[in-house]
């Protein structure tokens, strides 16, 4: 088989194995719509509320990239002072490692507390602090292993740090930081989602699930978890994309 | 004549928690222009803190390092380095990685005199074609190559290279050792080699120096008289003999230990 039609066709049929079986479990069980949803009530899901699901999912979108564009800057800004300075580093860290321990749940009514009706602000702000750990960590360790060999090719024709950075320490560690960016999507979305759903106040796709599950509407809740993949998957990709173009090449060359 | 660099009675001590640790004791060693000279000595013998305080990365504690009749306070662009890790940029092209230095010293030369530069040092190490590589492409003996024409593109009077071969196959250690010659021909500079190596000394170098073990100073000196261009076959005749076996027994002197002792061991 071509290697590119094994690359697209195994999967598809994989997905559609995985459906039909989904499919086959609820119609074996018997079970009704109130307790579960099959693939084949989805798009009706979809149908019925798909202006909802534009503005929803729009909503939602938006704000977790919000939230992730603050956490990069903010992660970047600490992993660099973590990474540049010890003192700095032996500072933080135990400060960060107990923030990033503190489950995020238990912070959404606290925040909503604090800036009662701001609920863009409460969303963006959640997914900020669930997703910067993952990239100062990565930053911070990316400057502070650079080879003291890297820094001596440079030092030693009398370059300034801030050449030294420019030129060998933010390059070499944007592999790390694409890898961290990688989770921290996946973690802004959950923030998003958690601020959406635990304190519910009628915007995103958050409270698009609240409302399925108030009325019992499985369908519903499933069709928003499968958008909320979709978006979650396409902000992903982005990444992925970005990372091509910048730090493309630290892919071996298969082989 | 004026000796291009000129080492007077460096010591330096490392700051460490169990107090200050000695790696250099009265170190003495002088270069003349367009000299070469090889340092070796026992493993931790503190050869790498000599390159780090000829290159102004570091000042000793006491003593002087003097390049071209000038005091080293700081870095200058009058050097360049190579170390045992190719430190290349993965991002860049083989021809960008070499261009690097120019990028920080000043340079009387264009952007495209500076391409020209970079490859015709590519192609005097036999790496031409690969300007467009990635660094990842190229092998271990291929990249220290690179890091060579790096060390050199900026034309500095004084290449220092620690143990720059000593991660390298003997094939393509002794490939690099005549590479070495014919660069030296095309593009004289001073240099200082780090190694452990004492066949790579005498083959590279017109002066070994042997440093005694920790806290090191200059232990010996051999002079490897020059007879023309090298080649391998002199490392095999009986005055290349006699010299391995007088560093040989200086490094046992170095590390300690008597030649009757080993005999004994």
């Amino acid at each position: 088989m071509n290697k590119h039609i094994r690359a697209f066709v195994v999967p598809v049929i994989a997905v559609v194995v995985f459906l039909l079986f989904w499919e086959w479990l609820v119609w074996f069980n018997g079970w009704p719509r109130f307790k579960m949803a099959a693939p084949s009530d989805l798009p009706p899901a979809f149908e019925r509320h798909w202006p909802l699901f534009l503005s929803m999912g729009w909503q939602t979108l938006w704000r977790t990239v919000v939230g992730l564009f603050l956490a990069v800057v903010f992660g970047t800004l600490l992993g660099m002072i973590m990474g540049f300075s010890r003192t700095m580093r032996d500072a933080l860290y135990p400060l960060l490692v107990g923030f990033n321990a503190i489950p995020k749940a238990t912070v959404v009514p606290i925040v909503a507390l604090m800036f009662v009706g701001q609920h863009d602000f409460n969303t963006v702000l959640l997914a900020f602090m669930i997703s910067f750990f993952p990239i100062a960590v990565s930053v911070s360790i990316g400057l502070s292993t650079l080879e003291p060999e890297y820094r001596d090719i440079l030092r030693s024709l009398g370059a300034s740090q801030a050449t030294i950075f420019w030129k060998i320490a933010l390059p070499k560690t944007l592999p790390e930081f694409f890898g961290a960016l990688k989770v921290a999507v996946t973690l802004a979305f959950i923030g998003t989602n958690l601020m959406e759903i635990v304190s519910p106040h009628g915007r995103g796709l958050g409270a698009l699930f609240d409302s399925g599950r108030t009325n019992s509407d499985f369908p519903l809740m499933f069709a928003v978890l499968i958008a909320l993949a979709f978006l979650g998957i396409v902000l992903y990709y982005f990444v992925v994309a970005l990372e091509k173009i910048f730090a493309g090449w630290a892919e071996r060359a298969p082989g | 004549m004026q000796n291009l660099i000129e080492i007077k009675g460096v010591k330096h001590a490392y700051q460490t928690d169990a107090g200050p640790l000695p790696v250099l004791d009265g170190l003495e060693i002088a270069v003349p222009e367009g000299g070469f000279v090889a340092v070796v000595g026992p493993s931790g013998c503190g050869k790498s803190t000599l390159t780090r305080l000829i290159a102004g990365l570091m000042k000793p504690d006491h003593g002087e390092v003097w390049l071209h009749g000038e005091k080293v306070k700081g870095p200058r662009s009058t050097v360049g380095m190579a170390f045992q890790n190719p430190v290349l940029l993965e991002w860049r092209t083989i021809l960008k990685n070499v261009l690097l230095p120019l990028e920080i010293v000043p340079s009387k030369l264009t952007r495209k005199q500076a391409e020209e530069r970079a490859r015709f040092l590519l192609s005097l190490v036999g790496l031409e074609g690969f300007e467009d590589k990635r660094p990842s492409e190229l092998s271990g003996g291929m990249r220290q190559r690179a890091s060579l024409c790096r060390a050199l593109i900026h034309q500095p009077d004084v290449l220092i290279l620690d143990e720059p071969f000593g991660a390298l196959d003997a094939f393509t250690r002794e490939d690099l050792w005549q590479t070495m010659h014919r660069v030296k021909e095309r593009e004289p500079f001073t240099g200082v080699l780090i190694t452990h190596d004492l066949r790579e000394s005498i083959f590279l170098a017109d002066q070994v120096v042997v440093l005694s073990g920790r806290p090191a100073r200059t232990q010996y000196v051999l002079e490897v008289p020059s007879r023309g261009p090298r080649t391998l076959d002199d490392l095999y005749t009986p005055v290349a003999a006699e010299q391995l076996n007088i560093l040989r027994h200086q490094i046992q002197i170095a590390q300690g230990r008597s030649p009757a002792e080993e005999g004994a061991e």
